[in-house]
């Protein structure tokens, strides 16, 4: 029978022989770039979808009605098995001692931002949306050029009113680099289940350990955001 | 009309055999017109006259099927920096005043002087105010303009199109979104700047600012430019059909 005094001396014991916090800072490294990296894709794409060229619109639908329905799993085993070791591509140096784990978190990074700046992009545009149309109108009678009227008027205001969906990618972003784990990259979960592996006995702890953590990592985000949200919110 | 001579000779704004098509409604049929400098034309006519498609055509938000527009003699660029470049010169305010919503009222009127003329922004925010204050909401240049009235964010439009010193100014309806006690505060400046000599195309029902300040009242109807004449005349003695039926219609209350 377990009793909670017999199960915490051993669940404690875990974060003696693993290292947990590092697992999370992985995550939490994993999480930054893929935001910083599915920002920046995202909103190209975003620019493409909302542009008056048509091939540019085009290719940005197609890139973000593939990418979405594709499941996470296959783009990142693809950047890894695909890209590295089939094509050879390279995004670490290779005479580096840390080679294999850089290589691996930049592959990781590179799918987890490749399939992310879908959903950006989906948030930017119905960011895009809450912007009327008579705001770019009015920026383009001021002389302003297209770039101008986008990067001063338009995005400004589309950023606002996409918080809150951002929000919701950022989430889900943050709990989508688990899926690391399956090339290799020693975040949360990849620890998780070596754990699990080795120390059976104590299952409900390990699982305890992660929601936990997960959870800490991912509350404050939807704090923020709703504050952010009300806070920045373009009142018309 | 004495000033038909000069303004066929430099208009500053002209339209010639303009066509424009929504599709089958022929919104713009076969329009001619001119305007001199220093003129001041109302636009008058029913609703679906294709006379905002007109103001609009002017400066390219909308496009045109066929004909020419020039704007001081030159003809109104396709696309790209030269047509921002010909936007620049010519101010517009629109209905529902579309003030830049993320910006304080004096950066909606700095904005374009510096990111379209290069202006310092010290030397911008100084005229910003000047304008603010001869428009008179200087008193509200640090808030946004969700936070003014109606009459005040059409009054700063205003502002933001004179910042640019455009050689022509077009007002689509200025006054048609704004409720009654704030329609006055919008035309005593517009009837300033007419007294200033700006040159002028104003869509509009306003017939007070029509008689004050307006040389010529052109009326369209069904995408046709119908009749046009000095404001006393039209609306006394309209020489169309079309014209008589819709002045009968808005002057009865």
């Amino acid at each position: 029978m377990i009793t909670l005094s017999g199960a915490l001396p051993q669940v404690t014991s875990l974060f003696s022989e693993y290292d947990i916090f590092g697992a999370f800072q992985m995550t939490l490294v994993l999480a930054g770039a893929t935001l910083v990296g599915s920002l920046l894709i995202g909103t190209v794409l975003a620019i493409m979808r909302v542009s008056p060229i048509a091939s540019l619109q085009a290719g940005g639908a197609i890139y973000v009605n593939v990418v979405r329905n594709t499941p996470l799993t296959l783009i990142v085993v693809a950047c890894s098995l695909g890209l590295y070791t089939q094509l050879g591509v390279v995004l670490a140096d290779r005479d580096s001692g840390t080679f294999i784990v850089d290589n691996n978190v930049r592959l990781a990074v590179l799918g987890l931002s490749l399939y992310h700046a879908s959903f950006v992009c989906e948030a930017l545009r119905s960011g895009v949306n809450t912007v009327p149309l008579g705001q770019a109108e009015a920026a383009r009678s001021i002389g302003l050029t297209f770039r101008q009227s986008l990067s001063i008027v338009i995005l400004p205001q589309a950023f606002r009113g996409a918080i809150a969906p951002l929000g919701n990618v950022v989430i889900a972003l943050t709990k989508n680099t688990t899926v690391a784990a399956t090339i290799g990259v020693a975040e949360a979960s990849y620890v998780m289940k070596e754990m699990i592996e080795n120390r059976p006995d104590v299952l409900f702890g390990i699982f305890a350990i992660f929601a936990l953590g997960f959870i800490l990592i991912v509350l404050p985000v939807g704090l923020v955001v709703t504050w952010a949200s009300r806070r920045l919110a373009v009142t018309r | 009309m004495t000033d038909a001579g000069t303004a066929a000779a430099h208009p500053l704004v002209e339209l010639v055999g303009v066509n424009k098509h929504f599709g089958d409604l022929h919104v713009l049929q076969d329009i001619n017109l001119s305007v001199a400098t220093g003129e001041v034309v109302v636009v008058i006519g029913p609703s679906g006259s294709g006379k905002s498609t007109l103001c609009r055509a002017i400066n390219r938000l909308e496009t045109i099927d066929s004909g020419t527009i020039r704007v001081d003699g030159q003809e109104l660029p396709a696309e790209g920096k030269a047509l921002a470049k010909l936007r620049a010169d010519v101010g517009m305010v629109f209905q529902s005043f579309n003030l830049f919503a993320h910006k304080t009222v004096l950066e909606n009127v700095t904005l374009g002087p510096i990111k379209a003329r290069g202006v310092k922004p010290d030397a911008a925010k100084k005229e910003a105010m000047e304008l603010l204050e001869r428009v008179g909401v200087a008193n509200q240049a640090h808030k946004l303009p969700a936070a003014l009235s109606g009459g005040q964010q059409q009054r700063v439009a205003i502002a933001r199109s004179l910042a640019m010193h455009p050689k022509v100014m077009l007002f689509d309806e200025p006054t048609s979104a704004l409720d009654p006690e704030m329609i006055n505060e919008v035309l005593d400046v517009m009837v300033a700047l007419a007294r200033e000599g700006m040159t002028m195309i104003v869509v509009t029902h306003e017939m007070g600012f029509a008689r004050k300040a307006a040389k010529r009242v052109v009326f369209m109807a069904d995408g046709r430019v119908v009749e046009e004449a000095e404001p006393e005349t039209f609306f006394t003695h309209p020489t169309s059909d079309r014209a008589r039926d819709f002045l009968s219609k808005i002057l009865t209350h």
